[in-house]
């Protein structure tokens, strides 16, 4: 069982579609302990993406995933446009040339973006950011890889980490990004990032759940 | 809501070209990427200064580019940092030769999208230096913050270090100006009221009518401490209280004092609160040598002020009084 080229499109564009349902809940935790404009950044952004997917449907997923990221890069702004970007640049290069992604390419593809988030944003976990959905349900993918999981079941494993990490970021004390200037007064929020982050996993899980 | 707009998603682009029409003869604006230069950019030989940051807070920083102080400006969407592709067209397009200082305020999307553009300019061959102002106190400085915010020090700095690349001084000489300049000023801020984001809708914090934020910065995120509203004399005493024992300002400095307004706050308060600062820092020792009163870097509509003391030295004061002309400041041209 592998994911298809198509399956990635669809994916895009189940996240595109859950960034501007929850555009206005995401502007809301950000402006708990932010500045009120995650919802509306991420939305501009992955409406420019989908004006885009059109045009890159034939190319090889690698190339799609860079043209996203690029694309990110230059319409979200904020922290969230080169951390989104970077993510996605290097999921592309991880998976350069491939139409099709076996459970190994995805994973490689999510550690890559991983990385990029690490190196461009400098977070660990448990600094509150969207590092603390990403990483759980990262190591779910590589566990449920490791077991011998299928595709469907890695997927739902890592989104539901995903969510455990989206929601233990509540108690948590911001160490980076602007959510971090208000010190102790962070704590009981739920972090913008991390929520957008986990509906990056939950809809891979959707989506390949029924087309793979 | 109740704005002077058309639609939220226009606003940016509407206020460019309001800009662009009144101010030909200063700046030239251009669009997807948006960027602002001056009309007379590149400049061969000098030094080029590139800023930018999030709208809302005009008349920083497109307001500050002309002679004697920016050379390009980049705006983002409100309150959110500009995006790679801006600065490193608008770094293209003031190049003159002399290399570029960017001029970044220390919040966390300006430091990456600043540097993912300066990686950029770099692999095109442009040098590429960048500045980082983080002036306000009321951060505390530590491995578990994003470190202090840049505020009322960016205006002073572009301003100085402008003045230093427009009478011919080198990259490493006007980036050494204006870390002198971060390193000499520091600022807090407070809130009397909370502010609208156009595509928000609503405030982005709650203050009831009797209440005040202070250490709030320039994006409507909420401060440090809430609590019941001072006198001026009150507020101010906290505020310069934090800001001299910070750096520490002695008796014997000379300083700028700057007063800002966060854009919903009139001159008459300003002037208030200036007598308050000028008093204060008499009882302190600390000589006013020079001073800017008014709303320079503001937050939307938000109501309240900030305070910035800059220490100055005879080097700071010439470029301070050097001229400028800008449409957002202009004298001596």
């Amino acid at each position: 069982m592998t994911i298809s080229r198509d399956a990635i499109l669809d994916w895009l564009k189940t996240f595109a579609a859950t960034i501007n349902e929850n555009a206005a809940y995401l502007t809301q935790l950000d402006s708990d302990i932010g500045d009120g404009d995650h919802g509306a950044n991420m939305n501009r952004g992955m409406q420019a993406v989908l004006t885009t997917l059109p045009g890159i449907a034939d190319k090889d997923i690698g190339s799609i995933f860079k043209t996203v990221g690029m694309k990110l890069v230059s319409t979200v702004g904020g922290a969230s446009g080169p951390l989104y970007g970077t993510m996605f640049m290097q999921m592309g290069n991880a998976t350069a040339g491939k139409m099709e992604l076996t459970l190994d390419d995805w994973v490689a593809a999510m550690q890559a973006g991983y990385d990029g988030v690490v190196m461009r944003g400098k977070a660990q976990p448990g600094d509150k950011t969207m590092i603390d959905a990403l990483a759980p349900g990262l190591n779910a993918l590589k566990v449920e890889r490791d077991n011998g999981a299928s595709i469907p079941s890695a997927l739902n494993a890592s989104a539901s980490a995903a969510q455990q990490g989206m929601t233990a970021t509540i108690p948590l004390v911001a160490r980076k990004g602007r959510a971090s200037y208000l010190g102790e007064r962070s704590a009981g929020h739920q972090d913008p990032g991390a929520t957008s982050s986990c509906y990056l996993l939950e809809t891979a899980a959707e989506t390949w759940n029924m087309t793979s | 809501m109740k704005k002077l707009i058309n639609k939220p998603e226009d606003v940016v682009v509407e206020e460019l070209r309001g800009i662009a029409a009144a101010h030909s003869d200063l700046v030239q604006v251009f669009y997807e990427p948006n960027y602002i230069t001056r009309a007379d950019a590149p400049i061969k030989g000098k030094v080029a200064l590139v800023s930018g940051g999030g709208s809302g807070h005009e008349p920083m920083h497109g307001g500050f580019v002309g002679k004697g102080m920016l050379d390009a400006a980049c705006p983002g969407a409100v309150f959110t940092s500009p995006t790679p592709d801006q600065m490193l067209e608008a770094t293209k397009a003031v190049n003159g030769g002399a290399g570029v200082l960017h001029i970044v305020k220390n919040y966390t999307g300006d430091i990456m999208n600043f540097e993912m553009a300066a990686d950029l300019a770099r692999g095109e061959g442009i040098q590429v230096e960048a500045v980082v102002t983080n002036d306000d106190v009321a951060v505390k400085d530590s491995l578990y913050t994003a470190g202090r915010r840049g505020v009322g020090v960016t205006v002073l700095l572009e301003k100085i270090a402008g003045a230093a690349a427009e009478r011919g001084d080198s990259l490493a000489q006007v980036k050494t100006i204006a870390e002198q300049v971060n390193a000499q000023g520091r600022s807090m801020g407070m809130a009397l009221t909370s502010c609208t984001v156009p595509q928000a809708g609503k405030p982005t914090f709650e203050l009831g009518d009797d209440e005040m934020e202070i250490g709030i910065g320039i994006h409507g995120e909420p401060g440090r401490t809430r609590m019941k509203l001072k006198s001026a004399h009150e507020i101010v005493e906290i505020m310069a209280t934090a800001i001299v024992d910070d750096l520490p300002y002695k008796a014997g400095d000379e300083v700028l004092a700057f007063v800002n307004g966060m854009g919903g706050t009139p001159l008459i308060e300003l002037y208030i609160v200036y007598n308050e600062l000028y008093n204060f820092l008499k009882g302190r020792g600390i000589q006013i040598g020079r001073n800017l009163i008014g709303s320079y870097i503001t937050s939307l509509e938000m109501a309240g002020c900030s305070l910035t003391l800059l220490k100055l030295d005879d080097q700071l004061k010439a470029l301070w009084d050097a001229p400028v002309k800008t449409p957002g400041m202009r004298w001596g041209a």
